[in-house]
């Protein structure tokens, strides 16, 4: 069935799917739609599932983890101030090491409330131990939510995916996607699994108290799922494209990087977008390609290394800050080229609360960084100061000296 | 219900963690005995979350996930809507009783918005609050339960405010069972858990707890003190069904007049946390004041029970 619909409707159509039994979650914009779809699909007798209205993101995520516990297949939908909310329960959930899926629809946060996107949300969740998929397309938002169950639910993960897209761009547009069989898309997903659930007849006791003794395992066997991950991952995508049809790379997604000297990396709906920067750049003479981080956690490192040491330069797209740092895929990026190659790598963070980033801009800063006339750290090319953000004349003269905006 | 009839099985297991005269540990057994082995616990951060025994033994006997301090009502909704599925499908074949074991920090602080949502949503549940009046597993700090004059570790002249009532809360929510229960009287609190079992939707029952280091007595005195509140008017039994409240055992004995009032005082000085309002000299506005809001109370009381035992039978709470 061909579909022309927002991306929200998408990720419910995904849920519905991948025949989810229980949903807790609370409205947040932009993800509202998801959870107004689902619950319509419920009335209208489409979806055999229990909806927890519940009171707030924290109980959102603890529902999700006890109806997870139980051995019944669970989702969520949440953004930003909501993430942010339930994180105590993120670290619950992955801890606890339980199968789920839940979608985060990347926004800014506050203050200053701001619905649109960016990733800063996503990545400040970074190290709560759950795998994070960053989609591109309406298409791959429907595709990752029924691959997230499978990698998710698999023996050698047992851990919760978060699949992420991002505000207004993916989640407000309309964009036509293919909509697969309920029977196909059984095919590919087997039904609920995990390595445990809370049993009447072998009553054990989950997340008591855990000494120095054995805390450290269990961290490391977390650790060990999400490296499991990677071949999960790449397996899912692979067997979907045959069972299902659709495929949108597995850990990351490259374009035009064959005969590539130079590449931009990011993520999200910029990375599709940047694919036109790609080829104006090539026009231009400069033989840019676009590597795609797909998934975030486990981090590419492997993937990106390969791709990018051979080449003169990389530019990063970055759509979060790191206080006191600089953009946080650069820092990535960096880290898993260390010691390979000698390719320059450069940082742009620009498109923070959901401003335009145009093909220009990159292409640009780009060519800037090719020929060696971009600052080797993070710049903020989009930035322009006006005299109503200051607080005061002071004010000026602090942002224009330190903050490298140009 | 005699204390001998209670059921043999234990599904709360010898060699616990918990403090010797530990409330928490006492209470659970009798709640386990009478809610049974169809009975899925989830454990909210507390003592219990440390007394259960570290991974990997544990004391108790049935399924059960340990979860944050904030998520009592809230998990109640996902256990519940997961066995509601699991029954539908023929998995289980009947529905396990859901039961959420928190603290009075857990309830009436950090976890009162997740068990209001659940009670407002009438979640299938059992709710148990143990009341020991203070954040104990942090170490005695003060919390919405702490009453008025008692002593914490910041609260170290006497907490300055009056405690709030969680139980009156949860009736004001219209739920179908909320129930007040004490340690001195388990036939009283079995009786509370048999019924909350019959009943669907979410039911609460709270227990107060003294907790022997927290409020500084003999471990050999849990049941006394628990006993003392109750006799003095500190601590009052009743059940709410059907808009209708129904005091029981010790407060009932005293409305109906069977017994007296014991000064509130003897139980003041049963425990350290009071200490202060009588060394090194006695306190009489404190103590004095919480006498009062005691008479107060069951001056009412007392008063609603012979209007209606002699003037005319009306039900004074509205029916929900
Ligand atoms: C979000 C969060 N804040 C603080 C804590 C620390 N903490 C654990 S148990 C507890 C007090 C529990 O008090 P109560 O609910 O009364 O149970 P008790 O220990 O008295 O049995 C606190 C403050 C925590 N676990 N989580
Ligand atoms: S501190 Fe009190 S409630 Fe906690 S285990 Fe000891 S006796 Fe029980
Ligand atoms: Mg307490």
């Amino acid at each position: 069935m061909r579909l022309v619909e927002t991306g929200n409707h998408v990720a419910a159509w995904g849920a519905r799917l991948a025949r989810v039994e229980v949903v807790s979650a609370y409205p947040i914009t932009p993800q509202t739609q998801v959870i107004e779809e689902i619950s319509r699909f419920i009335d209208e007798g489409e979806m055999d599932c229990e909806y927890i209205p519940v009171e707030s993101e924290h109980s959102a995520m603890a529902a999700m983890i006890a109806s997870a516990a139980m051995g019944v297949r669970s989702f969520s939908a949440t953004s930003a101030h909501g993430l942010a909310y339930m994180h105590e329960l993120l670290h619950w959930a992955a801890g606890i090491r339980l199968p789920m899926v839940m979608v985060n629809v990347n926004r800014a946060l506050g203050p200053g409330w701001n619905i649109w996107c960016d990733h800063q949300d996503t990545l400040a969740a970074r190290d709560t131990g759950w795998i994070q998929i960053h989609c591109a397309s309406h298409q791959e938002i429907l595709d990752s939510i029924i691959q997230a169950y499978r990698i998710s639910e698999d023996p050698k993960v047992n851990l919760p995916v978060m699949v992420c897209y991002d505000a207004i761009f993916l989640s407000h547009n309309y964009m036509q996607v293919e909509v697969p069989d309920q029977e196909t898309v059984d095919r590919f997903l087997p039904p609920f699994r995990s390595l445990w659930s809370l049993d009447l007849e072998h009553p054990l006791t989950h997340g008591s108290v855990i000494y120095p003794d054995d805390y450290e395992e269990v961290r490391y066997s977390m650790f060990q799922g999400l490296e499991n991950a990677r071949e999960v991952i790449k397996t899912a995508a692979e067997e979907y494209r045959e069972k299902v049809g659709g495929y949108h790379g597995d850990l990351v997604d490259a374009y035009r990087m064959e005969d590539a000297d130079h590449a931009l990396v990011a993520m999200g709906s910029v990375a599709s977008e940047a694919r036109v920067a790609v080829d104006m750049l090539r026009e231009r003479g400069y033989a840019f390609g676009l590597v795609r981080v797909r998934s975030y956690r486990p981090f590419p490192a492997e993937e990106l290394a390969a791709f990018l040491a051979p080449l003169r330069t990389a530019m990063v797209i970055d759509r979060s800050i790191s206080f006191g740092m600089e953009g946080p895929l650069f820092s990535e990026v960096k880290a898993a080229l260390y010691g390979r190659g000698g390719v320059s790598v450069y940082d742009i963070v620009t498109g923070l609360g959901g401003r335009d980033i145009t093909y220009e801009l990159i292409a640009e800063n780009a060519v800037a960084a090719a020929e060696g006339g971009l600052e080797p750290r993070t710049t903020w090319p989009s930035v322009r100061i006006n005299e109503h953000h200051l607080l005061s004349k002071r004010g000026v003269e602090g942002l224009r000296g330190k903050g490298g905006a140009s | 219900m005699r204390l001998k009839d209670f059921p043999e099985e234990e599904l709360f297991l010898q060699g616990s963690a918990a403090c010797q005269g530990c409330p928490g540990s006492a209470a659970i057994r009798v709640a386990f005995k009478a809610l049974g082995r169809n009975t899925i616990l989830s454990v909210i951060a507390s003592c219990t979350s440390v007394f259960q025994s570290p991974f990997p033994v544990s004391a108790l006997d049935l399924p059960t996930l340990n979860m944050a301090f904030a998520t009592g009502g809230a998990t109640a909704s996902g256990l519940s809507a997961a066995a509601d599925r699991l029954v539908a499908k023929g998995v289980l074949k009947e529905k396990p009783t859901i039961l959420v074991w928190a603290g009075d920090g857990g309830t009436y602080d950090i976890g009162i918005q997740a068990l209001s949502g659940a009670a407002e949503r009438n979640t299938d549940f059992i709710y148990v609050c143990y009341n020991n009046e203070a954040y104990s597993n942090t170490g005695t700090q003060r919390s919405g339960a702490t009453p008025y004059a008692a002593w914490t570790t910041n609260t170290t002249r006497g907490k300055g405010e009056w405690r709030k009532d969680v139980a009156q809360i949860m009736v004001a929510h219209g739920i179908p069972y909320v129930a007040t229960a004490s340690l001195a009287y388990p036939t009283d609190m079995f009786r509370k858990f048999a019924r909350a079992k019959e009943i669907k939707g979410t039911r609460y029952i709270e227990i107060q707890a003294p907790c022997p280091p927290g409020w500084k007595f003999p471990s050999s005195h849990t049941i006394k003190v628990a006993r003392l509140a109750v006799q003095s008017g500190m601590w009052m039994l009743y059940e709410h069904e059907n808009g209708k409240t129904t005091y029981t055992a010790g407060t009932q004995r005293i409305i109906q007049g069977q017994s007296k009032l014991v000064p509130v005082e003897e139980y003041l000085r049963a425990q350290g946390r009071f200490g202060h309002l009588f060394h090194p000299e006695r306190d009489e506005k404190r103590i004095g004041e919480i006498q009062e809001r005691i008479n107060h109370v069951f001056e009412t009381l007392q008063f609603t029970h012979k209007m209606k035992e002699h003037i005319m039978d009306i039900e004074l709470a509205p029916p929900r």
